[in-house]
């Protein structure tokens, strides 16, 4: 039996580096200073979209080469031959030893979705460089190091759930406040994500119909897979892609018959629509609907990541906004309300620092590790992949025109909703736009209009058709349109589904600790129940941000890009309180920086999204001000009526005081976490709950290319398992 | 064997590791190790199936 089991990679820690590896990253490092060096002087003049790409791409590479090995070895200590949970407790199931780079692709499917590509175009309203700088060294030091870190530190314990960790590393307080500020940040995640798909679909019937052909295709999907041809799951999902492609260019033909008319569906209807659809997904098997439509989201999701890198090499844009706006500045942005700080931190959750993926590091990943040092590749370079994402949207919403990037994304209420009304708003936030541009630029990805489409999935939409069109040529504007509208909406319909099934599963969970039989997930009264109440909590969100004469987008993305960030709030709490308990105060420094800034920007928004005076920004002050204007008797715009003025007080309200508990409940953690803190800094450690080493047996790489020493370490094991075996 | 060959090689075993289905091939393989007589395709792919059902496996925004 072969027992060794550390393989040292050259250069790694200990070693020197070798010349023309020294070569190689001064190469690297000197890309990535040319690269920001462009973006720091260019003022004014035509800049390249490339050089935003080409800083990213150099800077997350010297950060995985150097910051995340820092961290991997001197600030962990990640040990590989200490048997990982999945080799202790393989059972073929949930604990599974997996490949390194199966398991990055699993990984990175489950953290991706829309958030980093709506964040970025919205904060684009303050120009490029707030988003590109904070998107670049948000992952480095703060998103990267939370998703690594958490999945290590869930890793050294069985996978235990950031909720579970929260309660035994802090306290029952602590854990309390936790586990309802996960449940109840998940419910407006989910509604903001459903916001976004309902504006990118109303009065859009080649939208509705290729999305709503989803549906059929994945069922098809389902059963092909379960009784036709069990297993096949390529074969199938071939298939799938191909009807999905098929549906999108069928779209564009339903648009002048009588189906194009009943198709062209109101934000009322498309709401109702996907709440019965929410439902009904989340309590039907999820061989039927679910799995067959993550297969699909997962295909496109990379197809278009690839697509979108490619094009953006071919088509060389060039950004079209500035490098910060006024509305940076003066915080009266027609898109959200608020400066720069603390609003660009808050607007790119996802992409920076999304504290959602501590859930998804803690729980299903970490029991699929083959090597503790796999956490560097996996948390870390999976979190640098979907930062890539988040440039990637970010540079579509900046090459395309300024005037009908505003047009798109100002609420109705500002643009009046015809093309008239909104080129001259525009006109007035000092942008030229013709009202035929506008309606040519509809036309040409053949949509009614594209006034205030807002959420963001319209302009990713419209920049992505730009680029691909220039890159790969062949007019098919309005085929890459609704092509990037159909991967945007696939995922955040998987997400819609999954996310409706981890609140019923919580939900049971917890109420089952008072009455039992609830936490049986198979039992259908307490599954249909749970699926209800979660069901019916979004849609109610959902429901507030679709009626909201203020715009829901402007009104809700605040709150949804807060509550993740104070979600990574609570995941950095842990990863400080550990450092502390395991005696590393030395190293705390690197969660405690990001918790440190995190705290400030969140704090900093929900104080001025909760006490703000300034109508715009102030949730409250918004209800007082129009509260006030209804009992003069007034209409105040954007509300139409008085009907409209109640709405609008009722939904400030509901929103500022979710506002105000998310943060309560963040500040309840850091204030149990404190008091550990202290006690662990007094007694230099504390004991915790991680689980004792066992050696490893399994010898595997640690990064993502195996070495030559690697490989002949491995084929030597693989011998000598299979001499041992024939014994 | 070219590099062209190679490649499609590697990305055939990414493809089936990644959606699961080289796991049928180790359970034959296992089985065909232990003397045992394999389910059918269609039982062992349910039996997976049913499992998936109360797997927390969530999906990120």
């Amino acid at each position: 039996m072969a027992t060794t089991t550390s393989v040292r990679r050259p250069g790694g820690p200990g070693r020197r580096m070798t010349p023309a590896g020294i070569a190689i990253w001064t190469a690297i490092a000197l890309v990535g200073a040319v690269c920001w060096t462009v973006l720091a002087l260019s003022r004014g003049e035509e800049v390249s979209a490339l050089w935003i790409l080409f800083a990213a791409l150099a800077s997350y590479a010297i950060a995985y080469r150097f910051y995340a090995r820092f961290i991997a070895h001197r600030v962990l200590e990640v040990d590989d031959g200490r048997a990982t949970p999945a080799e202790r407790l393989e059972n073929g199931q949930d604990f599974d030893v997996t490949d390194r780079r199966v398991l990055f692709g699993h990984h990175f499917a489950a953290i991706a979705g829309a958030g980093p590509l709506v964040g970025p175009v919205l904060a684009a309203q303050m120009g490029y460089l707030p988003g590109t700088i904070w998107i670049i060294v948000g992952v480095i030091l703060a998103g990267a190091v939370q998703d690594m870190m958490v999945l290590f530190f869930s890793m050294r314990r069985d996978g235990r759930s950031l909720g579970q960790m929260v309660r035994e590393e802090i306290g029952a307080v602590g854990g309390v406040a936790a586990l309802i500020a996960v449940f109840a940040i998940m419910i407006i995640i989910l509604a903001v994500l459903a916001l976004v798909v309902v504006n990118a679909l109303a009065e859009s019937p080649w939208g509705v119909f290729s999305i709503g052909l989803t549906i059929p295709i994945a069922l098809f999907m389902g059963f092909y897979l379960r009784y036709l041809r069990p297993g096949r799951v390529s074969e199938t999902t071939a298939i799938g892609v191909g009807l999905l492609l098929v549906a999108i260019v069928l779209g564009g033909w339903i648009d002048d018959t009588g189906l194009g008319e009943t198709l062209t569906l109101s934000h009322e209807t498309l709401t109702i629509c996907l709440i019965v659809y929410g439902f009904v997904a989340s309590v039907l098997p999820v061989w039927m609907l679910l799995t067959p439509r993550d297969y699909l989201s997962t295909f496109m999701k990379i197809g278009v990541i690839v697509l979108l890198a490619v094009g953006l090499v071919l088509a060389r844009p060039a950004l079209q906004n500035e490098d910060v706006t006024s509305f940076a500045l003066d915080g009266d942005g027609p898109v959200f309300a608020g400066e720069l700080f603390p609003f660009v931190f808050i607007t790119i959750a996802c992409g920076a620092l999304s504290g959602f993926h501590a859930l998804i590091s803690s729980g299903t990943t970490p029991k699929m590790i083959a090597k503790e040092s796999h956490v560097r590749m996996i948390g870390y370079g999976g979190m640098l992949m979907e930062s890539f994402v988040a440039i990637g949207a970010l540079i579509a919403a900046c090459v395309i025109d300024q005037g009908l990037y505003f047009a798109m994304n100002s609420p109705a209420g500002a643009t009046g909703g015809t093309a008239e009304s909104a080129a001259e708003f525009v006109g007035t936030l000092g942008f030229t736009l013709s009202p035929d541009t506008l309606t040519q630029a509809a036309a040409a990805v053949q949509e009614p209009t594209l006034v205030s489409r807002t959420g963001g999935a319209p302009t990713l939409a419209v920049g992505i058709s730009q680029i691909f069109t220039d890159a790969f040529g062949g007019g098919l504007a309005a085929f890459w349109y609704h092509f990037a509208i159909m991967f945007e909406a696939l995922f955040i319909l998987t997400a819609v589904d999954a996310g409706t099934r981890v609140g019923r599963f919580m939900l049971q969970d917890t109420i089952g600790n008072v009455w039992p039989r609830y936490a049986d997930t198979s039992w259908r009264p307490a599954a249909w129940s749970a699926s209800a109440l979660v069901v019916a909590a979004w849609g109610y969100m959902l429901y507030v941000g679709v009626t909201d004469p203020l715009g829901g987008i402007n009104q809700l993305f605040p709150l949804f890009g807060i509550s993740n960030q104070l979600l990574a709030a609570i995941a950095l709490c842990l990863c400080v309180t550990l450092m502390l308990k395991h005696g590393k105060a030395r190293w705390v420094w690197v969660p405690l920086v990001p918790l440190v800034w995190d705290l400030i920007t969140t704090m900093t928004a929900s104080w001025q999204k909760v006490f703000s005076d300034n109508p715009a920004i102030g949730y409250f002050a918004q209800a007082d001000r129009y509260r006030d204007a209804r009992d003069a008797g007034e209409v105040l715009a954007p509300a139409t009526s008085a009907d409209q003025m109640d709405q609008v007080i009722t939904n400030s309200t509901v929103n500022g005081v979710l506002q105000l508990t998310f943060a309560v409940l963040v500040v309840v953690v850091v204030l149990n976490a404190a008091i550990v803190w202290v006690r662990a800094l007094r007694a230099g450690g504390l004991p915790t709950t991680e689980v004792p080493a066992v050696p490893s047996q399994i010898v595997a790489p640690a990064d993502f290319f195996a070495t030559a020493e690697e490989k002949a370490a491995v084929r030597a094991w693989e011998e000598s398992r299979l001499t041992g075996s024939a014994r | 064997m070219s590099a062209l060959v190679r490649a499609w090689r590697g990305v055939r075993w990414y493809v089936r590791e990644a959606t699961g289905e080289a796991r049928w091939d180790e359970y034959v393989e296992r089985c065909a190790r232990e003397g045992v007589e394999p389910m059918s395709r269609r039982a062992w792919e349910r039996h997976r199936a049913d499992r998936r059902e109360h797997d927390l496996r969530g999906r990120c925004c």
